[in-house]
Protein backbone atom coordinates (compact mmCIF):
# COMPACT_ATOMS: atom_id res chain seq x y z
CA UNK A 1 0.00 0.00 0.00
CA UNK A 2 1.44 3.23 -1.05
CA UNK A 3 1.63 6.05 2.00
CA UNK A 4 -0.33 9.08 1.99
CA UNK A 5 1.63 11.89 0.44
CA UNK A 6 -0.89 14.46 2.24
CA UNK A 7 1.52 13.38 5.20
CA UNK A 8 3.87 15.35 3.41
CA UNK A 9 5.66 18.67 5.48
CA UNK A 10 2.78 17.96 8.25
CA UNK A 11 4.54 18.68 12.20
CA UNK A 12 2.83 17.19 15.17
CA UNK A 13 3.50 19.68 18.13
CA UNK A 14 4.48 18.93 21.27
CA UNK A 15 1.72 16.84 23.86
CA UNK A 16 3.14 17.09 27.00
CA UNK A 17 6.74 16.61 28.19
CA UNK A 18 8.92 14.11 28.68
CA UNK A 19 10.96 14.30 32.24
CA UNK A 20 14.66 12.46 31.96
CA UNK A 21 14.95 10.13 34.68
CA UNK A 22 17.78 9.03 36.51
CA UNK A 23 16.88 5.32 36.46
CA UNK A 24 15.39 5.41 32.97
CA UNK A 25 19.35 6.63 31.47
CA UNK A 26 20.77 4.03 34.07
CA UNK A 27 17.92 1.61 31.95
CA UNK A 28 18.97 2.55 28.54
CA UNK A 29 22.83 2.64 29.42
CA UNK A 30 22.51 -0.89 30.57
CA UNK A 31 20.45 -2.83 27.78
CA UNK A 32 23.68 -2.18 25.57
CA UNK A 33 26.25 -2.51 28.14
CA UNK A 34 27.01 1.10 28.59
CA UNK A 35 29.49 1.36 31.65
CA UNK A 36 30.39 4.98 30.87
CA UNK A 37 30.30 6.38 34.98
CA UNK A 38 29.35 9.90 33.51
CA UNK A 39 25.73 7.88 32.59
CA UNK A 40 25.56 5.95 36.02
CA UNK A 41 26.90 8.03 38.79
CA UNK A 42 25.54 10.92 39.86
CA UNK A 43 29.03 12.53 41.52
CA UNK A 44 30.89 11.75 38.78
CA UNK A 45 28.40 13.45 36.68
CA UNK A 46 28.85 16.43 38.57
CA UNK A 47 32.56 16.53 39.36
CA UNK A 48 32.39 16.45 35.35
CA UNK A 49 30.47 20.15 35.67
CA UNK A 50 26.87 18.25 34.54
CA UNK A 51 23.77 19.04 36.63
CA UNK A 52 23.39 15.43 36.63
CA UNK A 53 23.31 11.90 34.81
CA UNK A 54 24.40 12.15 30.82
CA UNK A 55 22.26 10.22 29.17
CA UNK A 56 23.75 8.55 26.23
CA UNK A 57 24.05 9.89 22.83
CA UNK A 58 20.93 7.83 21.40
CA UNK A 59 19.02 8.28 24.63
CA UNK A 60 16.56 10.94 22.36
CA UNK A 61 14.70 7.79 20.65
CA UNK A 62 13.14 7.22 24.36
CA UNK A 63 12.34 10.57 24.40
CA UNK A 64 10.88 10.79 21.18
CA UNK A 65 9.43 7.14 20.47
CA UNK A 66 5.53 8.08 22.18
CA UNK A 67 5.92 11.25 19.40
CA UNK A 68 6.81 8.81 16.46
CA UNK A 69 4.25 6.42 17.08
CA UNK A 70 2.01 8.76 16.88
CA UNK A 71 3.23 9.88 13.63
CA UNK A 72 3.79 6.16 12.10
CA UNK A 73 0.79 4.43 14.04
CA UNK A 74 -1.65 7.11 12.31
CA UNK A 75 -4.27 4.94 10.48
CA UNK A 76 -4.11 7.49 7.82
CA UNK A 77 -0.50 7.27 7.60
CA UNK A 78 -1.08 3.54 6.19
CA UNK A 79 2.29 2.32 7.65
CA UNK A 80 2.06 -1.74 8.19
CA UNK A 81 4.57 -1.56 11.01
CA UNK A 82 5.93 -5.06 10.43
CA UNK A 83 7.20 -4.11 7.23
CA UNK A 84 8.89 -1.34 8.93
CA UNK A 85 13.15 -0.70 9.37
CA UNK A 86 15.18 2.01 10.50
CA UNK A 87 17.07 3.37 7.92
CA UNK A 88 19.10 5.69 8.81
CA UNK A 89 19.24 8.17 12.23
CA UNK A 90 20.86 11.03 13.48
CA UNK A 91 21.40 13.40 16.38
CA UNK A 92 22.30 16.81 16.24
CA UNK A 93 23.21 17.91 19.91
CA UNK A 94 23.12 21.95 21.49
CA UNK A 95 23.60 20.64 24.60
CA UNK A 96 23.34 17.17 26.02
CA UNK A 97 20.41 15.40 27.49
CA UNK A 98 20.75 15.04 31.53
CA UNK A 99 18.59 14.07 34.62
CA UNK A 100 16.05 16.05 35.33
CA UNK A 101 15.75 17.78 32.10
CA UNK A 102 11.92 18.49 31.10
CA UNK A 103 11.75 18.29 27.45
CA UNK A 104 9.16 18.85 24.50
CA UNK A 105 9.29 16.95 21.02
CA UNK A 106 7.91 18.58 18.19
CA UNK A 107 7.47 16.27 14.73
CA UNK A 108 7.65 17.04 11.19
CA UNK A 109 7.76 14.48 8.35
CA UNK A 110 9.79 16.08 5.71
CA UNK A 111 10.26 13.84 3.18
CA UNK A 112 8.13 10.47 1.65
CA UNK A 113 9.38 9.09 -1.09
CA UNK A 114 9.66 5.50 -3.11
CA UNK A 115 12.95 3.94 -4.15
CA UNK A 116 13.57 0.50 -5.07
CA UNK A 117 10.01 -0.26 -4.42
CA UNK A 118 10.51 0.40 -0.62
CA UNK A 119 8.64 3.57 0.66
CA UNK A 120 10.58 5.69 3.11
CA UNK A 121 9.72 8.75 5.44
CA UNK A 122 12.01 11.20 6.91
CA UNK A 123 10.93 12.37 10.21
CA UNK A 124 12.19 15.12 12.33
CA UNK A 125 12.08 15.33 16.07
CA UNK A 126 13.19 18.90 17.96
CA UNK A 127 13.64 18.40 21.23
CA UNK A 128 13.50 21.83 23.52
CA UNK A 129 13.46 22.02 27.11
CA UNK A 130 11.56 24.07 29.67
CA UNK A 131 13.33 27.59 28.20
CA UNK A 132 12.40 26.73 25.07
CA UNK A 133 15.99 26.19 24.58
CA UNK A 134 17.19 23.65 21.69
CA UNK A 135 18.71 20.51 23.08
CA UNK A 136 18.68 18.28 20.46
CA UNK A 137 17.37 17.35 16.76
CA UNK A 138 16.34 13.35 16.24
CA UNK A 139 16.65 12.60 12.37
CA UNK A 140 15.30 9.23 11.41
CA UNK A 141 14.70 7.45 8.25
CA UNK A 142 12.13 4.91 8.37
CA UNK A 143 11.98 2.33 5.27
CA UNK A 144 8.78 0.16 4.74
CA UNK A 145 9.60 -2.71 2.85
CA UNK A 146 7.86 -3.35 -0.01
CA UNK A 147 5.45 -1.67 -0.05
CA UNK A 148 5.52 1.38 -2.55
CA UNK A 149 3.48 1.05 -5.59
CA UNK A 150 6.24 2.88 -7.76
CA UNK A 151 9.51 3.57 -7.88
CA UNK B 1 38.86 12.86 31.17
CA UNK B 2 38.25 14.29 28.02
CA UNK B 3 40.51 12.96 25.07
CA UNK B 4 42.62 16.22 24.60
CA UNK B 5 41.95 17.64 20.88
CA UNK B 6 46.34 18.09 20.76
CA UNK B 7 46.46 14.55 21.44
CA UNK B 8 44.64 13.65 18.31
CA UNK B 9 45.21 13.30 14.39
CA UNK B 10 43.41 12.26 11.84
CA UNK B 11 44.15 9.14 11.33
CA UNK B 12 44.25 8.21 15.31
CA UNK B 13 42.35 4.89 15.42
CA UNK B 14 39.80 4.48 18.28
CA UNK B 15 40.26 0.66 20.58
CA UNK B 16 38.02 -1.67 18.65
CA UNK B 17 35.02 -3.43 20.49
CA UNK B 18 33.29 -6.22 19.51
CA UNK B 19 30.26 -6.89 20.60
CA UNK B 20 27.63 -9.93 21.71
CA UNK B 21 24.33 -9.75 20.69
CA UNK B 22 21.83 -12.15 22.07
CA UNK B 23 17.99 -12.28 21.92
CA UNK B 24 17.95 -11.43 25.78
CA UNK B 25 19.62 -8.18 24.71
CA UNK B 26 17.00 -7.30 22.30
CA UNK B 27 14.38 -8.04 24.78
CA UNK B 28 16.06 -5.56 27.23
CA UNK B 29 16.48 -2.96 24.41
CA UNK B 30 12.84 -3.30 24.00
CA UNK B 31 12.01 -2.43 26.99
CA UNK B 32 14.62 0.23 27.09
CA UNK B 33 13.87 2.09 24.55
CA UNK B 34 9.75 1.24 23.93
CA UNK B 35 10.56 -0.35 20.61
CA UNK B 36 8.60 -3.75 20.62
CA UNK B 37 8.45 -3.85 16.78
CA UNK B 38 7.86 -7.88 16.37
CA UNK B 39 11.07 -7.97 14.14
CA UNK B 40 13.07 -7.50 17.22
CA UNK B 41 11.67 -10.31 19.66
CA UNK B 42 9.58 -12.47 17.47
CA UNK B 43 10.82 -14.96 14.52
CA UNK B 44 7.35 -16.18 13.56
CA UNK B 45 6.71 -13.01 12.63
CA UNK B 46 9.96 -11.89 10.99
CA UNK B 47 10.01 -14.66 8.97
CA UNK B 48 6.30 -14.18 7.65
CA UNK B 49 7.81 -10.42 6.81
CA UNK B 50 10.75 -11.68 4.72
CA UNK B 51 13.44 -11.42 7.10
CA UNK B 52 15.67 -14.08 8.06
CA UNK B 53 15.32 -14.52 11.41
CA UNK B 54 14.57 -11.58 14.32
CA UNK B 55 16.82 -8.64 13.47
CA UNK B 56 18.57 -6.29 15.89
CA UNK B 57 17.54 -3.06 16.24
CA UNK B 58 19.47 -0.64 13.94
CA UNK B 59 19.11 1.60 17.28
CA UNK B 60 20.77 -1.00 19.10
CA UNK B 61 23.36 -1.41 16.65
CA UNK B 62 24.05 2.60 16.77
CA UNK B 63 23.89 2.57 20.40
CA UNK B 64 26.48 -0.40 21.04
CA UNK B 65 28.88 1.44 17.68
CA UNK B 66 28.24 4.67 20.31
CA UNK B 67 30.40 2.67 22.79
CA UNK B 68 33.45 2.86 21.08
CA UNK B 69 33.38 6.72 20.61
CA UNK B 70 31.82 7.19 24.32
CA UNK B 71 34.56 4.71 25.93
CA UNK B 72 37.18 6.70 24.04
CA UNK B 73 36.37 10.21 24.74
CA UNK B 74 35.63 9.38 28.02
CA UNK B 75 32.29 11.89 28.42
CA UNK B 76 29.30 10.94 26.17
CA UNK B 77 28.60 14.32 26.55
CA UNK B 78 30.94 15.46 24.33
CA UNK B 79 29.02 13.82 20.88
CA UNK B 80 27.76 16.99 19.33
CA UNK B 81 26.57 14.80 16.44
CA UNK B 82 25.87 11.23 16.06
CA UNK B 83 24.83 9.38 12.28
CA UNK B 84 24.51 6.60 10.95
CA UNK B 85 22.65 4.49 7.65
CA UNK B 86 21.55 1.42 8.84
CA UNK B 87 22.35 -0.70 5.55
CA UNK B 88 21.88 -4.43 6.42
CA UNK B 89 20.30 -6.11 9.51
CA UNK B 90 22.10 -7.83 12.34
CA UNK B 91 20.41 -11.17 12.16
CA UNK B 92 20.31 -12.66 15.63
CA UNK B 93 19.50 -15.93 15.87
CA UNK B 94 18.28 -18.09 19.01
CA UNK B 95 21.21 -19.70 20.55
CA UNK B 96 23.49 -19.24 23.07
CA UNK B 97 26.48 -17.79 20.69
CA UNK B 98 24.31 -14.46 19.50
CA UNK B 99 25.35 -12.74 17.33
CA UNK B 100 29.08 -10.91 17.20
CA UNK B 101 29.47 -7.52 15.71
CA UNK B 102 33.18 -5.93 15.53
CA UNK B 103 33.58 -1.77 15.86
CA UNK B 104 36.50 -0.04 15.02
CA UNK B 105 36.54 4.04 14.39
CA UNK B 106 38.86 6.76 13.33
CA UNK B 107 39.67 10.06 13.64
CA UNK B 108 38.77 11.45 9.99
CA UNK B 109 38.54 15.17 10.19
CA UNK B 110 40.06 17.76 12.80
CA UNK B 111 37.37 20.85 12.55
CA UNK B 112 38.80 24.50 14.21
CA UNK B 113 36.17 24.35 16.57
CA UNK B 114 37.79 22.00 18.52
CA UNK B 115 35.97 18.79 16.92
CA UNK B 116 36.77 15.90 15.16
CA UNK B 117 34.81 13.50 13.42
CA UNK B 118 35.26 9.82 14.02
CA UNK B 119 34.26 7.65 11.53
CA UNK B 120 33.35 4.07 12.60
CA UNK B 121 33.17 0.97 10.74
CA UNK B 122 30.63 -2.11 11.75
CA UNK B 123 30.13 -5.53 10.63
CA UNK B 124 28.61 -8.44 11.53
CA UNK B 125 29.03 -11.80 9.19
CA UNK B 126 32.37 -10.09 7.89
CA UNK B 127 29.70 -7.25 5.91
CA UNK B 128 29.27 -3.75 7.02
CA UNK B 129 25.90 -2.88 8.42
CA UNK B 130 26.31 0.73 8.59
CA UNK B 131 27.63 3.27 6.26
CA UNK B 132 28.46 7.04 7.45
CA UNK B 133 28.65 6.16 10.84
CA UNK B 134 30.18 9.04 11.86
CA UNK B 135 30.52 11.12 15.10
CA UNK B 136 31.31 15.11 16.16
CA UNK B 137 33.07 14.78 19.25
CA UNK B 138 34.08 17.95 21.32
CA UNK B 139 37.31 17.63 23.19
CA UNK B 140 39.44 19.56 25.43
Amino acid sequence: MALNSDFLGRTWPAVGTYVVGREKIREFAASFGETNPLCLDVEAARAAGYPDLVAPPTFPVVITGVAMDRVLFDPELGLNYAMVVHGEQRFAYTRPVTAGDVLAVEMRLTNIRAMAGNDILTVEAEVTDESGAHVVTATGVIVSRGTATEG
Amino acid sequence: MTMAFADVEVGTELPSQDFVITRLDLIKYCGASGDFNFIHWNERISKSVGLPDVIAHGMFTMASAGRVVTDWVGDPGAIVEYGVRMTRPVVVPDDDAGALLCVSGVVAVKNDDGTVRVDLTARFGGETVLARAQAVVRLR
